[in-house]
C-alpha cells in the first residue's frame, strides 16, 4: 500500500484484492495473465490488486464500443516523471494493462461498453454477471524497453492466457436502438500492437500512449470517492515532478456537447490516428499530420490530395472539404469498414457512428470549399 | 496558385467506371489455412540474422502479416512456387508489412491482399527478388493500390520481381534514397514502375507492358522530401494503353491511358536508350502538378511543381500519340497533325518557373532537353489554357551526366 495517509490506506486496502499481488517479470512472456497478480477474478468480481491504479482517458480510442478497464502498476519507491505530449515519462517496473469488455443481456448479446450501461455496483471492479471479459493487454517497462503482450480471456473469465499471434472473435453487439451488428473482433498479435505503440517509426520504440497528461487530466471514481487522476497519482506516489493542476492541459472529451467543436474533434483525432498521423509516425508517409499541435493547413488535411490512399480516396480530390464532410476522403474511410479503406487501419470492425458525425460536424463549420 | 482546367481528371472519371471485374483469379480450394498461425509466429520470433524459408506451396491468410525485426530474410521456393493468397483476408491494410531495416524477401508470391501487397515502411537495405505480387483477377478498380512499395527506405534494390494488377502503382517507390530497381515486369497495373519524392533512382532492364502508364517519375506536395535524380534507361516500355482504373481523387488516376514514360513535377530525370513504343496518348509526357487538377490551397508553398532538368536521349520510339485518352488532346491531336496524325513523342503540358528565367528564357541547367535523333516534343501551352500549342524548336541540349547509383550491398 502506497498511501500516505492512514485513512486512505484502510479504505483502498478495503477495496482492493489482497489475494493476489502485482509482479514485475523483468524478462520472459508468462503465459497467463494471472502470473502478473495486477488482476484477479472470484466470486464474481474483477477486482484490482492493491497498488493498481484505475484510469479513464478524457477521450479514448474507438475498439469496436468495447468498453476498457485501464489501470497502471509501479514497484515500490519509483514514480512516473511528469512530462507534457507524450505519455508520462513511467518508470522501469510500470506495468500498464486495459482490459476489453462488453456489458451483456439477458439474450447473449453484447452491449456497448463505452456508453451508461452500468457494470459494476463498485468502483474499480467489473460485475462478471454484467460483462464479457475479452482480453488484457499489457505494456511492460523493462530495462531494455516498453514491451506488449496480449492476453485472452477464458470463456470462464477464470484467467486470460497469452495469444501472441493474436486472435479473432465473433460478437453480436446490440445497439441501443434495438437491432444488432456482427463483429469481427480482432485481437492483435505482437507486431501488430507495435503498429500503434511503435509512434514512432524510425526509433521504432514501443511505448503508452493514452497515459500522458492532458488525457489524464480529469477526475475518476475510486473507492474511496471521485478525484482528479492525477492528483490521485501524486498522492498515491506514483507521479513526481507534475506543476499545479490548473495549468497542466486537458483534452476535451470528445462527446461532452459543452466543449468546443474543434477542441472535441483534434482530441478525437489525437487519440484516435495521432500514433500513426505525426510528424515522426508510421503515417507520415503521407503528409497527414494529426497531432494534437498540428497546425491547421494542407498537412492537417485541408485542401490536402491524398499520396497513397488507393481504394481509400472514395472517388474523392482531398483529405478534407470545408463544409462539405461527404466530399472527403477523412470521413469516407473513417466511416467504411473495409481493411483496405478504413482508418485507423486496425482496431476495429465496426464504424465509430458518433465520432464520424462529431468529425462531420467539425468539417461543415469549416467554412466553404477549397478555392 | 494558379487553378488550371485542363480536364485529365474529369475524362477518366468514365473510363474508371466503366472497368472493374475481371477473371475470378486463384481458386484456393485446397490451400493451407493451418500456416498462418505459424508464420505470424515466426515474424514475432524472428532474431537478427534469421531466415524465415517458406516451402513451395499456396497458404491462405484472412490477416495481415507484420515483421518488426532488423535484419531477416524472407525466402520462399520461387515465385510461381510459394505463394501467399489473401484472397480471404478480412483485415489488415496489407499482405505483408514490414517495418525494418537489412531485410531480403525473395522468390514469393503475395497474391490478392485487400489494400497494399508488400509494404515496407522506412528502413535502411532492402532487398526485394523475384517477388511476385498480384491481383490474380486482373485489373480491378478493387484491387489493392500497390503490389511492392517500399516507403521511406535508404539502399533499395528491387530486381527480377514482377508486378500484375495493382489498381495504383505496381512497383512504387515513395520517398526513398539510393534505389536500384532493374530487371522487373510490371504488367496491367494503373502505374508500371513509380518512383515518387525519391532522391537518386536508377531504373534500368526492366519491361512495362499494358499499364495505364508505363513508367512514372513522380514529385508529389506536402511530403518532407522532394525528389530529384532518376535515371530511366535500358527498358522496354511499350503497350500500354489499358484503361485507367485508378481511384479517382489519387493522383495516377490523371494518367491518361497510353502514356509510356510520365515525369511529372520531379527534377533532374534522364531517360535514355530505352524502346518505348506503341502509347496511344504520347510516348513520353513532362508535367506539372498543375495538370492533375489539385487545388492550390491544399499545397505547402514551398513545393517545386515544376519539371526541370530534364534529358531525353538516345532512346527508340515507335508510334505514339495517335488517339489520346483526352478529349483535348484528341482534339489538339486533329487540329494540329490531322485526322491520322500523331502526338510527337514526348507532349510537354508547358508549365515551367518564369521566376528562374534569364533573358525571357529557361536557363541551360533547368532546360528539358530533348536530343532523340527527330522525336519531337510539343508544348500544348497549358498555361495559357492550351491556346497556343506548338512544337519547341531547338529542344536539342544536354545536361551533365548523373552517375550510377551504388548500393552498398
Amino acid at each position: 500500500m502506497r498511501g500516505l495517509l492512514p485513512l486512505l490506506a484502510f479504505l483502498v486496502a478495503a477495496c482492493g484484492d489482497q489475494a493476489v499481488t502485482p509482479v514485475f517479470h523483468d524478462e520472459g512472456r508468462p503465459a497467463l495473465l494471472s502470473d502478473w497478480g495486477m488482476m484477479s477474478t472470484r466470486d464474481g468480481l474483477l477486482r484490482l490488486a492493491d497498488g493498481v491504479e484505475p484510469f479513464d482517458l478524457n477521450s479514448p480510442l474507438f475498439t469496436d464500443y468495447a468498453g476498457k478497464l485501464r489501470t497502471v502498476w509501479m514497484p515500490e519507491g519509483v514514480a512516473a516523471r511528469y512530462r507534457e505530449g507524450e505519455a508520462l515519462d513511467f518508470p522501469v517496473g510500470t506495468v500498464i494493462t486495459k482490459t476489453f469488455y462488453y456489458p451483456v443481456d439477458d439474450a447473449g448479446h453484447v452491449l456497448r461498453g463505452d456508453g451508461d450501461v452500468i457494470v459494476s455496483t463498485r468502483p474499480e471492479t467489473l460485475d462478471l454477471d454484467r460483462v464479457q471479459l475479452i482480453e488484457t493487454r499489457l505494456l511492460i517497462h523493462r530495462a531494455d524497453g516498453w514491451v506488449a503482450l496480449p492476453y485472452v480471456w477464458n470463456e470462464d473469465e477464470s484467467d486470460a492466457r497469452l495469444m501472441r499471434a493474436g486472435h479473432s472473435l465473433a460478437l453480436s453487439l446490440a445497439d441501443p436502438d434495438g437491432s444488432y451488428r456482427d463483429i469481427n473482433y480482432l485481437v492483435p498479435n505482437v507486431n501488430q500492437c507495435a503498429g500503434c505503440h511503435a509512434v514512432n517509426n524510425t526509433t521504432r520504440e514501443i511505448l503508452p500512449i493514452g497515459p500522458a497528461a492532458r488525457h489524464l487530466n480529469r477526475d475518476f471514481e475510486y473507492a474511496e470517492g471521485v478525484e482528479n487522476q492525477l492528483a490521485h497519482f501524486i498522492a498515491e506516489g506514483y507521479l513526481d515532478g507534475a506543476p499545479d493542476l490548473p495549468v497542466i492541459p486537458r483534452a476535451a472529451v470528445w462527446n461532452n456537447p459543452d466543449l468546443p467543436l474543434n477542441a472535441r474533434a483534434r482530441a478525437y483525432l489525437d487519440i484516435n490516428c495521432a500514433h500513426c498521423h505525426n510528424p515522426a509516425g508510421p503515417a507520415d508517409t503521407s503528409g497527414l499530420h494529426l497531432n494534437i499541435d498540428a497546425p491547421h493547413g494542407p498537412n492537417l488535411g485541408v485542401c490536402k490530395p491524398p499520396i497513397a490512399a488507393g481504394p481509400g480516396s472514395g472517388g474523392h480530390q482531398v483529405d478534407i472539404v470545408p463544409g462539405h464532410p461527404d466530399e472527403s476522403i477523412f470521413i469516407y474511410r473513417m466511416a467504411s469498414t473495409r481493411a483496405d479503406v478504413m482508418m485507423p487501419e486496425l482496431g476495429r470492425s465496426l464504424a465509430h457512428d458518433e465520432g464520424v458525425s462529431l468529425i462531420e460536424a467539425w468539417i461543415s463549420a469549416m467554412g466553404d470549399g477549397c478555392s | 496558385m494558379v487553378k488550371h482546367s485542363f480536364g485529365w481528371v474529369v475524362v477518366l472519371s468514365a473510363a474508371v467506371a466503366a472497368c472493374g471485374g475481371g477473371d475470378d483469379g486463384r481458386d484456393l480450394t485446397g490451400a493451407d489455412t493451418d500456416f498462418q498461425t505459424t508464420l505470424i509466429e515466426q515474424l514475432i520470433d524472428a532474431q537478427t540474422g534469421d531466415v524465415i524459408e517458406i516451402p513451395a506451396g499456396v497458404y491462405a491468410f484472412d490477416r495481415s502479416l507484420s515483421l518488426t525485426v532488423d535484419g531477416v530474410t524472407i525466402r520462399g521456393a520461387g515465385m510461381d512456387e510459394t505463394i501467399l493468397s489473401f484472397a480471404n483476408q478480412t483485415s489488415g491494410a496489407e499482405g505483408l508489412l514490414v517495418t525494418a531495416s537489412n531485410f531480403t524477401i525473395e522468390d514469393i508470391a503475395i497474391e490478392d491482399t485487400r489494400g497494399d501487397a508488400l509494404k515496407v515502411n522506412e528502413g535502411e537495405n532492402i532487398i526485394i527478388r523475384r517477388v511476385r505480387t498480384e491481383w490474380t483477377n486482373g485489373p480491378d478498380t478493387d484491387n489493392g493500390a500497390y503490389g511492392i512499395y517500399p516507403v521511406q527506405t535508404t539502399n533499395t534494390l528491387i530486381e527480377g520481381a514482377v508486378a500484375i494488377g495493382a489498381s495504383d502503382a505496381g512497383i512504387y517507390v515513395g520517398q526513398s534514397r539510393n534505389v536500384i530497381v532493374r530487371d522487373s515486369r510490371a504488367e496491367f497495373n494503373v502505374a508500371g514502375i513509380e518512383i515518387e519524392n525519391t532522391i537518386d533512382a536508377d531504373v534500368y532492364n526492366n519491361v512495362a507492358t499494358n499499364n495505364t502508364g508505363g513508367i512514372l517519375v513522380f514529385n508529389m506536395p506536402n511530403l518532407p522530401q522532394p525528389g530529384y535524380g532518376t535515371r530511366v534507361y535500358d527498358n522496354e516500355v511499350f503497350d500500354n494503353n489499358t484503361n485507367n482504373f485508378g481511384h479517382p481523387g489519387t493522383p495516377v488516376a490523371s494518367v491518361p491511358a497510353g502514356s509510356g514514360i510520365v515525369i511529372n513535377s520531379n527534377d533532374q530525370v534522364e531517360i535514355f536508350n530505352n524502346n518505348i513504343r506503341d502509347h496511344r496518348t504520347a510516348n513520353v509526357i513532362i508535367s506539372s502538378v498543375h495538370s492533375t487538377g489539385y487545388s492550390g490551397i491544399g499545397t505547402q508553398e514551398d513545393f517545386d511543381p515544376y519539371p526541370e532538368t530534364i534529358l531525353i536521349t538516345g532512346n527508340t520510339f515507335g508510334d505514339g500519340g495517335g488517339n489520346p485518352d483526352n478529349v483535348e488532346l484528341q482534339a489538339l491531336r486533329v487540329m494540329m497533325f490531322g485526322l491520322t496524325g500523331n502526338i510527337p513523342d514526348v507532349l510537354w503540358d508547358g508549365f515551367e518557373n518564369a521566376d528562374l528565367h534569364e533573358e525571357g528564357a529557361m536557363p541551360a541547367q533547368f532546360r528539358i532537353c530533348l536530343d532523340n535523333g527527330d522525336a519531337q516534343m510539343l508544348n500544348v501551352d497549358g498555361p495559357n489554357g492550351y491556346s497556343n500549342p506548338h512544337i519547341v524548336e531547338n529542344a536539342s541540349c544536354s545536361h551533365e551526366r548523373r552517375t550510377d547509383v551504388v548500393l552498398p550491398f
